[in-house]
């Protein structure tokens, strides 16, 4: 069994689909923070078979976790303080999320315009879909 | 302040309430011939469009109001690297309302977001064009008296025609509206209209190649063009062009108070003997497109006119 430190302040990202830790690392801009981060992949699961977890540490008001409702709702996240469990936080989809993903639309006014966000509605929660604000394209990178 | 990109901005209140006023400037335009004294439209317009652009202007005008605007990207600072939001904070200087047609998608969402002026959509690409659908819904209820209780057959490019899409989306919100879809396989409408707002909204709609087979049923057609600029190729362009020309044969098939309509420019679909029929009604439509533009106006400057 692999054993990774107890965290004293920070998140366990758990129920992470197994080879997506690398892309939430990405997206949750932990490459450009100073602080420890572990990346577990292809951990056994009885829920999943296999999983990836990643835990931060860090000071909880730190993240912006609700792009992770985004990438995967299903992921657990548990909120550690003073090495323990405090909150397990369940994730939504985001009615909005801004700058993220890019839209891909040649057509699309974010292809030109310097400085505009990269804006995406949620306009179908039960089909889970995403559209561009501005062009209403489908975001089609969504599993 | 209110802006309009889509034609679903408006309740079907609110567009009832618009095309009310549309009709009544109809009947007495000497009424609003001063409503917009002293006011300015700028048009943004940075491609090329000649009945949009023109009926805006001539709307402001005959209610009073001046126009300022270019009519392409080329003769704006656009050919100078300036960006939509500089654009609009600018022209919020210099006029009171603003149509803007730009050939990326969105733009005008960008703009409304920047200005203070009231901004109109007068088209962004392939995505919305809302001054057209209220000028079709217009016409339509103008001259049908209604917009519920229709079958509406739509004819030529339901693929990549934004007009169509368009009216859809605005049709569904009325009663007992059915569509005839009338196409070839290429051409058939998108997907996510079939299923995102026809069968979401439970509308009654047939899939038909032949035109000649929907005539009978209609109330109205509303004709399109086959864009030549959609086309990646040239062959797939000329093989698509002239699958449905409506002459003369194809109207002695349709009902007496069917009424044809084409948002224009046609290029070969409508021959030119049908033009004298009492049913075709695209000349008046653009007509109806001076009368809803002068209301629309009117809406988003709030000015009462008593």
């Amino acid at each position: 069994m692999l054993n990774v430190g107890a965290l004293n302040e920070g998140f366990v990202l758990d129920h992470i689909e197994a080879g997506k830790s690398m892309s939430i690392y990405h997206y949750l801009g932990l490459d450009k923070l100073d602080c420890c981060v572990a990346i577990i992949k292809n951990a056994r699961s009885n829920k999943m078979g296999k999983k990836d977890i990643i835990k931060v540490e860090c000071p909880i008001d730190m993240l912006d976790l609700n792009i992770l409702g985004f990438i995967d709702h299903n992921i657990t996240v548990n909120i550690i303080q003073d090495g323990h469990i405090v909150d397990k936080k369940a994730l939504t989809l985001p009615k909005e999320i801004t700058n993220v993903i890019k839209c891909k639309n040649p057509r699309c006014i974010t292809s030109i315009e310097q400085g505009l966000d990269h804006v995406f509605v949620l306009t179908d929660p039960k089909k889970e879909v995403y559209r561009c604000k501005y062009c209403e394209e489908k975001y089609k990178g969504r599993k | 302040m209110r802006h309009l990109m889509s034609p679903l901005d408006f309740s079907v209140g609110e567009l009832n309430e618009i095309m009310n006023l549309a009709n009544d400037i109809e009947a007495h335009p000497d009424k609003y011939a001063h409503a917009c004294d002293g006011k300015k439209l700028a048009t943004l317009f940075y491609e090329p469009s000649t009945r949009t652009r023109l009926s805006f202007e001539a709307a402001m005008m005959n209610l009073g109001g001046n126009v300022l605007g270019f009519s392409s990207a080329d003769s704006s600072s656009a050919a100078k690297g300036e960006s939509v939001s500089d654009t609009i904070r600018i022209v919020s200087c210099y006029s009171d309302i603003c149509a803007m047609r730009h050939p990326k998608e969105g733009a005008p969402m960008v703009a409304a977001a920047k200005s203070s002026i009231p901004v109109i959509n007068a088209g962004d690409g392939g995505h919305q064009h809302p001054t057209q659908t209220l000028t079709d819904l217009l016409t339509i209820r103008s001259l049908k008296g209604r917009l519920e209780n229709l079958t509406i057959g739509l004819c030529g490019d339901l693929k990549f025609g934004r007009t169509v899409h368009s009216l859809i989306n605005a049709l569904v919100r009325y009663e007992n509206i059915k569509f005839v879809l009338i196409s070839p396989d290429e051409l058939r409408i998108p997907d996510y209209i079939r299923e995102d707002v026809l069968e979401a909204n439970h509308v009654d709609y047939v899939q038909v190649e032949r035109l000649e087979d929907a005539m009978a049923d209609l109330d109205l057609l509303y004709m399109t063009r086959v864009q030549k600029e959609r086309f990646f190729n040239e062959e797939d362009y000329v093989r698509m062009k002239d699958f449905y020309i409506l002459d003369k044969n194809k109207m002695d098939l349709a009902g007496p108070d069917m009424l044809v309509l084409h948002p224009l420019p046609r290029v070969n679909e409508i021959s030119v003997e049908v033009d004298d029929d009492p049913r075709a009604v695209y000349f008046k439509q653009a007509q109806y497109g001076v009368y809803i533009r002068m209301a629309l106006i009117l809406t988003l400057l709030e000015v009462k006119v008593c």
